[in-house]
């Protein structure tokens, strides 16, 4: 059998197993505190899966294994800046917001604010970073199929994309969170089984001794030990070791204000269930990308990664399922095949999984927070609410789909770390101010937000990421209207996040908000009259 | 039985005060000791990790010679580091953890039920 037959067969096979899992869930939602919290009734352990689930995007099994891959020690920076970033999520963030919060990220902002300008603003900022992240799931799917179907014109990739979309609004608008959930622990599962084969197999040509590892990569990449030491990717000028910097805030601040992780800690019943799960998260997520080590530098030992392979072409993004290939076997033995076909559809089934997190969690903050709070002003009922849900995933399935096409020339990890450069200066400012600063108001909300959003975005649009010839691989490579030096927009991008924050809050008097400061405390931090589980 | 729905928050512009029994347990003794007990912990070890954090990534940037010292065959100082913050995340969460079981959570759940208690069961929110 071929591997491209056996790349179909597993994919279908991926795709019926959430879809049953999807109907299944369907059954059992009942209330909007089922669609979009999963009923509140997940474990400690099982949202751990599925916060594992939901954060092992296409970008940490794909992307972060090609950066290391092609520039050897820098894109393990990735990886760190992925883990670490939890910490801050468990420390300040997860149990304050479980108990304070009910299905929206603003949720927790209207819980003292103004509704409408606080729900407006945090709606828009949770469909942006959502779409970003999107984005890079998007572009994953369209080269897994490039390599696994041999087609290298843009209608299979196109179609692929399409295809993905649909399944996304699928899942969300049928399952659900319930379904979304079983979905995410489901892939968790299957992503580190298979991240702990290719593993194994790769230590097994090198006798399990990682300097071993290390030496072959080195001597491979033809760059020798510079491979192995920081530097080779962002140490060549002082513009990019700035880079390099405001590459490593944005991914230790952004995962406390990633949409699709906050929401996520509304699906268990109590804040110590919430705890439960970012420590396995933690967990979890760090022996990925202890393993990813050995992907990235496995690759580059094992694979062709120099100029005009198929490894540097997509900028990385297929060294991993390469790399399965060949410890399986290499090209053209059944080996190599299967592991290539098994390791494609676990990726497959982690873009799946993933966006429909992230669709989930954009639809759902149109519904509750822009339909129900802000045109509807409150007066919706749930069913209605739940139906307006399931209409913004198909619009914003739409627009996902319309945005990946023109963006697959961009390194899935790199497209990733700009979502968390959002999260991190346009959401992270107002959460931890809200939680934890008493006079913080609606005006400091909406600015911190807005500010945060629009400077991030902004310089990323004059970045040379958007335009001109020097990264090569620029959106519109022939003009250019650069002038912001960094790819990286985060070290501007988040103190000004903060700065908007102050400066709006010191600007206006809301004693409202600082009076009802009292109760969220209290609430936040005992969980006194917190949303409770379902029982159905 | 479902309490959802008579948690709605209303359509005014602004969330309505819930329970005044909020600002009495705001300045128990108990609630006090617990915000002290929680951010004596919190602030202190977001401030260490993110330093230790930053340390390494400046390191990395600006330290090129020390970073790239071989430790054991292909094994330098740089990949250490790098494996030193997993460590450290592993551990912080673990002490975190320990120290919110033993110290924090049963004030939690006494306030929490002193809250149910004097509000009518929790229906008066």
């Amino acid at each position: 059998m071929s591997s491209e037959t056996l790349a179909t067969i597993l994919f279908i096979i991926v795709v019926g197993i959430t879809v049953a899992i999807t109907f299944w869930a369907s059954r059992q939602n009942k209330s909007a505190a089922d669609y979009y919290a999963g009923g509140r009734s997940f474990s400690g352990f099982q949202n751990g899966l599925a916060i594992s689930g939901d954060y092992m995007s296409a970008a940490s099994f794909l992307g972060i294994s090609g950066l290391i891959a092609l520039a050897g020690y820098d894109g393990f920076l990735y990886s760190i800046g992925f883990l670490v970033a939890w910490l801050v999520a468990l420390l300040l963030v997860a149990e304050l917001l479980r108990n304070s919060g009910r299905f929206t990220m603003a949720d927790q902002l209207a819980f003292r604010m103004k509704q409408r300008p606080v729900r407006t603003a945090a709606a828009t900022s949770t469909v942006v970073v959502s779409i970003f992240y999107l984005l890079a799931q998007m572009v994953g799917a369209g080269a897994l199929v490039t390599l696994l179907l041999g087609v290298e014109g843009d209608f299979a990739k196109r179609l692929t994309i399409v295809l993905v979309g649909a399944l996304m609004v699928f899942y969300v608008t049928v399952g659900g969170m319930r379904g979304t959930t079983w979905v995410q622990i489901v892939k968790a599962v299957l992503l580190i089984g298979g991240t702990i084969l290719i593993t194994v197999l790769v230590l097994a040509k090198f006798d399990f001794n990682l300097s071993t590892l290390l030496g072959a990569a080195a001597d491979n990449s033809g760059k020798g030990e510079a491979f192995l030491q920081p530097g080779l990717k962002y140490g060549a000028t002082t513009t990019s070791q700035i880079d390099f910097l405001s590459l490593g805030l944005a991914l230790v601040l952004g995962t406390a204000g990633l949409p699709h992780i906050l929401i996520r800690f509304y699906t268990v019943p109590t804040a110590k269930d919430a705890r439960t799960s970012v420590n396995w998260a933690i967990g979890i997520i760090g022996a990925f990308y202890l393993m990813s080590l050995v992907l990235g530098f496995g690759a580059a030992a094992l694979l062709d990664t120099g100029p005009g392979s198929k490894v540097a072409a997509t900028t990385g993004n297929l060294a991993s399922p390469l790399l399965a290939q060949e410890v399986g076997g290499g090209d053209g033995t059944t080996g190599g095949a299967i592991l290539l076909a098994f390791i494609s559809a676990v990726a497959f089934a982690t873009i799946l999984a993933v966006v429909a997190g992230l669709t989930l969690t954009s639809a759902s903050s149109v519904a509750h927070d822009l339909y129900a709070t802000v045109w509807k002003r409150g007066q919706a009922t749930e069913k209605d609410e739940v139906k307006v849900a399931r209409i913004a995933a198909f619009v914003i399935g739409g627009i996902a789909i319309a945005l990946a096409i023109p963006a697959q020339k961009l390194n899935i990890a790199f497209l990733v770390a700009l979502a968390f450069a959002v999260a991190a200066s346009a959401n992270l400012p107002s959460l931890i101010y809200n939680l934890f600063w008493r006079q913080f108001n609606t005006r400091g909300a909406v600015w911190a937000i807005y500010g945060g959003l629009i400077t991030c975005v902004g310089l990323v649009f004059f970045s040379p990421v958007v335009s001109g010839p020097e990264t090569g691989t620029a959106l519109f490579a022939d003009h250019d209207w650069s002038w912001f030096p960094l790819s990286n927009p985060g070290i501007i991008s988040i103190p000004a996040g903060f700065l908007f924050g102050w400066l709006g809050t010191v600007t206006s008097k809301e004693p409202e908000t600082a009076e009802r400061y009292t109760e969220l405390e209290v609430r936040a931090l005992t969980g006194a009259g917190m949303e409770r589980a379902v029982h159905h | 039985m479902s309490t959802e729905a008579t948690g709605a928050y209303r359509a005014h512009d602004q969330a309505s005060r819930h329970d005044p029994v909020y600002d009495e347990l705001h300045d128990s003794a108990d609630f006090i000791e617990l915000r002290r007990r929680f951010r004596v912990f919190a602030f202190p070890a977001t401030l260490a990790f993110l330093s230790w954090y930053l340390l390494y990534v400046v390191m990395s940037n600006w330290a090129d010679g020390f970073m790239s010292k071989q430790v054991v065959g292909h094994i330098n100082v740089a990949l250490v580091f790098g494996l030193l913050q997993f460590a450290s995340t592993f551990v912080l969460a673990w002490l975190y953890s320990r120290y919110m079981n033993r110290n924090v959570d049963q004030l939690a759940r006494d306030i929490e039920l002193r809250f149910n208690n004097e509000s009518n069961g929790g229906v008066g929110r």
